[in-house]
């Protein structure tokens, strides 16, 4: 357990030093507060809340940013230290290699963590300060669509290392990682609206829809947050799809945990069965 | 004395290379054992061995009474290793990197930041890693490895990219190190340098161990001439002195001096055939063989001596 603190800390400090921390809250604030105030234009004072409005543009942004940046950073984690020479050294201490690996994933998801709470939060202090008044329930959007988006970041983190630690290479790493990241993110959707359409409703089932969902992380994520609460999906334009769609809030959830640890125990064998 | 560390008939493959091919040696409590052998030789896969980063194809390691690959690792906390071309994370400090790896041994930061000193990495300590020279960063990598007190030191390459004068300083932590009754084992190439220090000698070739033993057996078993170098004050103007065997080999190195190649058997007959001639032999300068003619000898013979 020592063990396992004292790399999630190295690597907390490592990211501070080389500004990721610094990079990936700045990134996202600045995205998160041009938004606010653009997507708070259209809508003005009537109606609509502008906090639910946020939510939608914000989870919306996530979904492509976060697992972007969660596989920069993971896509290094094993495959890097490898070939720069540091795992041969740390693998010679008292330290198993799973230690090792979960000790990164915590450092890096707190890094994570930290970079879209302060970020998002951001959002929301401006939205308090330009006179916006929330609900509860307004509140607890936000507060899961932070959430999500961590756990979101969770997914690529694990699948980043994954990648990391059956490849050879860095150069191999970057490239699967970035090939992961427009087929999960862009092709996966356009792939499966072409479905839809050439299908016509004739074999395609909300069943098959439901599940083909879940085996996309990114999906999974844009549905817990378009459509679990009632007057976000008003404004996501995806009041149908949550209508019909068969998936509760805890089954979007059970995806996205199983989407982060399949990858990470993955990522565990790969890496304890590889010679140095 | 007991085994520190136990290698039995070890073999390695990676793929079709066979690395290590059948190796077995004990090391003991306090011996300064030095591993010799060319690139390729079987050297850097014996030590990851030791740590059990690699497991051997057949045979097999014991280190401290444990196997280093089983995953139990209070083995690994009293053991300090110093990989050849040790890297560290560029974004830390010298300082950092250390506490680093204090933690994960659990010993106290603050007894292994007084380690930066004994290494003389000094102010630099509170520098970033990656402004460290060559020299820096091995002092470092030297100062990770005593952590603890270690009871068994493996060090690959330690001194390459060191100034003779650090050189110095090493070997001095490393002897009072074994003094105390750690095992250490370094890996080299500055035969010379190791020649005064190491207490044994192991020479690899190619995966297999072709010599093993102090520098003295080693002197034995090889059988390679003593040069005795005479200065003779009635040299002949050519040729060898009267009273040299006609086999001999010989070299006239100046108008006084003259070089004899001696076979160990030889060495004392020929002394006494030098000074009982009345000749006036003035001084006399015994060169037994050096390392690198061992290690040379013992390459070309490649077969076990036993």
């Amino acid at each position: 357990m020592t063990g396992l603190i004292t790399i999630a800390a190295k690597e907390i400090q490592q990211a501070i030093r080389n500004r990721w921390v610094l990079a990936a809250t700045l990134l996202l604030a600045g995205l998160a507060l041009s938004l606010t105030f653009l997507g708070s234009a259209p809508t003005g004072t009537v109606g609509a809340r502008a906090l639910d409005v946020v939510i939608v543009s914000l989870s919306s942004l996530t979904i492509f940013l976060i697992p972007l940046i969660a596989l920069l950073i993971a896509h290094d984690a094993i495959v890097g230290d490898m070939e720069r020479g540091t795992m041969l050294l740390l693998l010679s201490y008292p330290i198993a290699r799973w230690q090792v690996l979960l000790g990164k994933f915590l450092g890096h998801l707190a890094v994570l963590a930290f970079a879209t709470c302060l970020g998002y939060g951001a959002a929301a202090v401006a939205l308090l300060i330009g006179g916006s008044s929330f609900d509860a329930e307004g509140l607890a959007a936000f507060a899961a669509m932070i959430g999500s988006s961590v756990l979101l970041g969770a997914v690529f983190v694990a699948i980043g290392y994954l990648v990391s630690a059956v490849v050879r290479d860095r150069g191999t790493a970057a490239g699967l990682c970035i090939g992961l990241w427009l087929a999960l993110v862009l092709i996966y959707d356009m792939a499966l609206l072409g479905l839809l359409v050439l299908d016509q409703g004739r074999n395609i089932s909300g069943g098959v829809l439901s599940a083909l969902l879940l085996l996309n992380p990114a999906d999974a994520y844009r549905l817990l947050n378009l459509t679990g609460f009632a007057n976000v999906s008003l404004f996501s334009g995806m009041a149908g799809l949550a209508a019909s769609s068969t998936l509760s809030v805890r089954a979007l959830l059970a995806a996205l945990v199983l989407w982060t640890l399949i990858p990470l125990a993955g990522a565990t064998l790969a890496f304890s069965r590889r010679e140095l | 004395m007991s085994a520190t560390v136990h290698v039995a008939d070890v073999v390695k493959h990676y793929g079709q290379v066979e690395a290590v091919k059948g190796v077995s040696f004990d090391l003991a409590d306090g011996e300064m054992v030095a591993l010799i052998g060319h690139n390729g030789a079987g050297k850097t896969t014996l030590m990851k061995m030791m740590l059990g980063l690699i497991r051997p194809t057949r045979g097999a390691v014991a280190v401290l009474g444990g196997n280093p690959a089983a995953g139990e690792f209070s083995a690994r906390r009293q053991l300090g290793y110093l990989p050849e071309n040790v890297a560290f994370d560029a974004a830390l400090t010298g300082r950092e990197t250390q506490a680093f790896y204090a933690r994960l041994k659990r010993e106290p930061v603050n007894d292994a930041l007084a380690l930066l000193d004994v290494v003389g990495l000094g102010e630099a300590a509170r520098r970033r890693v990656n402004t460290y020279s060559k020299g820096m960063r091995q002092r470092l990598g030297l100062a990770q490895a005593l952590i603890g007190r270690p009871r068994v030191l493996l060090l690959d390459e330690p001194t390459t990219g060191l100034d003779p004068e650090l050189r110095q300083t090493f070997y001095e932590v490393i002897q009072r190190l074994a003094a105390e009754g750690t095992t250490v084992l370094l890996s080299s190439h500055a035969l010379t340098e190791l020649e005064e220090r190491a207490g044994r000698v192991i020479i690899m070739n190619r995966g297999l161990k072709v010599a093993d033993g102090t520098l003295d057996e080693l002197r034995r078993l090889a059988r390679l001439p003593t040069r005795i170098r005479l200065k003779v004050a009635e040299l002949p103007p050519s040729g060898p002195p009267a009273w040299l065997p006609a086999a001999a080999t010989y070299r006239r190195i100046n108008g006084h001096i003259v070089e004899i190649d001696a076979a160990p058997d030889d060495k004392i007959d020929l002394l006494h055939r030098a000074t009982a001639d009345g000749s006036a032999v003035q001084d006399l300068e015994l060169i037994p063989p050096n390392l690198d003619e061992l290690y040379a000898h013992f390459l070309r013979h490649a077969e076990p001596p036993q």
